[in-house]
């Protein structure tokens, strides 16, 4: 379970909303509405305010780096640091998801460089997965793919947060996306969440 | 033997040089003859002076003069330091993180040497203490400027990719792992350099000066030999621990790296 209590930063807030385990919550908004700037701060990533729960353990009470391993920020863009795919991935990977995710068994050997911005935001994906992180912050997981490739994410996500099962919080620009993968929606607008209508 | 002194005008056709090249810098827009003349001007001036205040000082050797002119060369390196910064930290940070590496690093080497290579006596004798620390200090600088300049625009590139590796969970120092490395490895570039080609491409400045001034060459060398591995000592350690100050700076207290902490450029 997910809590944010009173969580404020720049203009937004005070926001609080829970997120049980095993939830899926799409956060829509127009484009500097924050919604990043949100995932960031949950991430601690940035200063905020007021406090985070993961499962009743605050944020502020454990060191940032065990937070993030279990509150881990898929960031819109994705971004490598060594030449080989392989060589961001430390604990290997699941070849049963790299299958789901349409990409083959050698992706690992791949330099970052060939590989194409959908294949990347894929590969950044899963490597957040293979974290086995309690609660995922996605930021447009799936906006540099196909429909076809957006449903075998969506498809993935779905059961790996019920299986984890973990809570989601997802930012999506597409309506149909978050009718799809959202138990519920918010919309984030002049610093508040407001429910949307399901 | 006798140097062949220099007279006024010998030096006014060095300076032709400086001035051309100001000249091309203005051209090309490198926008760095102000900083080139004004250094030119302040090394002459400066070096005037060192003449007459080493004169006095190798007059009245006492541990408290050694000491405050030590003390004045570290401040000034400490100001320079920062002064070559592209994005210096904020506050009391930019100048204290390089003066308190030198410090550390520099003083410790030179005073070891003084103690237990050279063995003066007394130790802080001057005539040895101020040209050796001012060596070891001089090359420390550059070292440590180059290294701090290069890890905080290297992290600025980079900032995207930090966090990225801390949002995975990673710690500050792995994250910030790849470009503190760089930043020591390039900080120690110039004294790699340094010795490789020394004897071969070039004749080291306190060899040479020994040499003009009478020295038997293989004494000159022997403590050009001691210098340069004093200055590979303090340069590289001084870098690291620079380095390291920095890149720690650069994160508070909750592992966020932290780039307001920065100048902007």
């Amino acid at each position: 379970m997910l809590r944010l209590d009173q969580l404020t930063f720049r203009h937004v807030g005070p926001l609080s909303l829970t997120i049980a385990t095993g939830e899926c919550v799409c956060v829509q908004g127009a484009s500097g509405s924050g919604k990043s700037l949100l995932l960031r701060a949950i991430a601690d990533l940035d200063p905020h305010g007021g406090e985070i729960y993961l499962d009743d353990v605050a944020c502020s009470a454990q060191s940032a780096a065990r937070w993030r391993a279990s509150v881990i920020l898929v960031m819109a863009e994705s971004q490598w640091w060594t030449e080989r795919v392989g060589g961001h991935f430390p604990n290997g990977v699941d070849p049963v998801w790299l299958d789901r995710m349409g990409l083959p068994k050698e992706a690992l050997d791949w330099t970052v460089a060939r590989c194409s911005t959908g294949e990347r935001q894929r590969l950044a994906l899963l490597r957040a997965l293979m974290c086995q992180p309690a609660a995922l912050l996605l930021d447009e997981p799936t906006g540099n793919l196909d429909e076809h490739s957006a449903q075998r994410v969506e498809e993935l996500l779905n059961d790996y947060r019920q299986h984890r099962p973990a809570a989601l919080l997802w930012i999506s620009h597409d309506e149909r996306q978050a009718a799809r993968v959202a138990d519920r929606r918010f919309l984030l607008s002049d610093g508040q969440l407001t429910a949307l209508p399901r | 033997m006798n140097v062949i002194a220099l007279t006024p005008l010998d030096l006014s056709l060095a300076a032709l040089l400086v001035l051309a090249l100001a000249g091309l810098s203005h051209h090309l827009r490198l926008n760095v003859e102000r900083q080139l003349l004004l250094a030119a001007a302040r090394s002459t001036i400066q070096l005037l002076l060192i003449g007459l205040v080493l004169k006095v000082l190798f007059d009245n050797a006492n541990l408290l003069w050694v000491t405050l002119i030590a003390g004045v060369m570290l401040l000034v390196a400490g100001h320079e330091v920062n002064a070559r910064q592209k994005r210096p930290l904020l506050g009391v940070w930019g100048w204290a993180v390089g003066t308190l590496s030198m410090f550390v690093s520099s003083f410790a080497v030179t005073v070891l040497a003084l103690t237990c290579m050279i063995s003066t006596t007394p130790w802080y004798a001057p005539q040895y203490a101020i040209p050796l620390l001012g060596m070891v200090l001089g090359n420390t600088m550059n070292g440590i400027s180059i290294g701090l300049d290069r890890l905080t625009q290297d992290t600025t590139v980079k900032r995207a990719a930090i966090e990225t590796r801390l949002a995975l969970g990673q710690d500050w120092r792995q994250a910030i792992g790849d470009s503190r490395r760089e930043a020591i490895r390039v900080g120690l570039i110039p004294i790699i350099n340094a010795m490789a080609a020394a004897g071969i491409v070039s004749l080291p400045g306190m060899m040479t000066g020994q040499i003009l001034a009478g020295t038997p060459p293989v004494e000159a060398v022997k403590y050009q030999i001691l210098v340069m591995f004093l200055i590979a000592g303090g340069t590289g350690f001084g870098t690291a621990v620079a380095v390291s100050l920095a890149a720690r700076r650069l994160f508070d207290d909750r592992q966020r790296l932290r780039l307001d902490r920065l100048r902007n450029s």
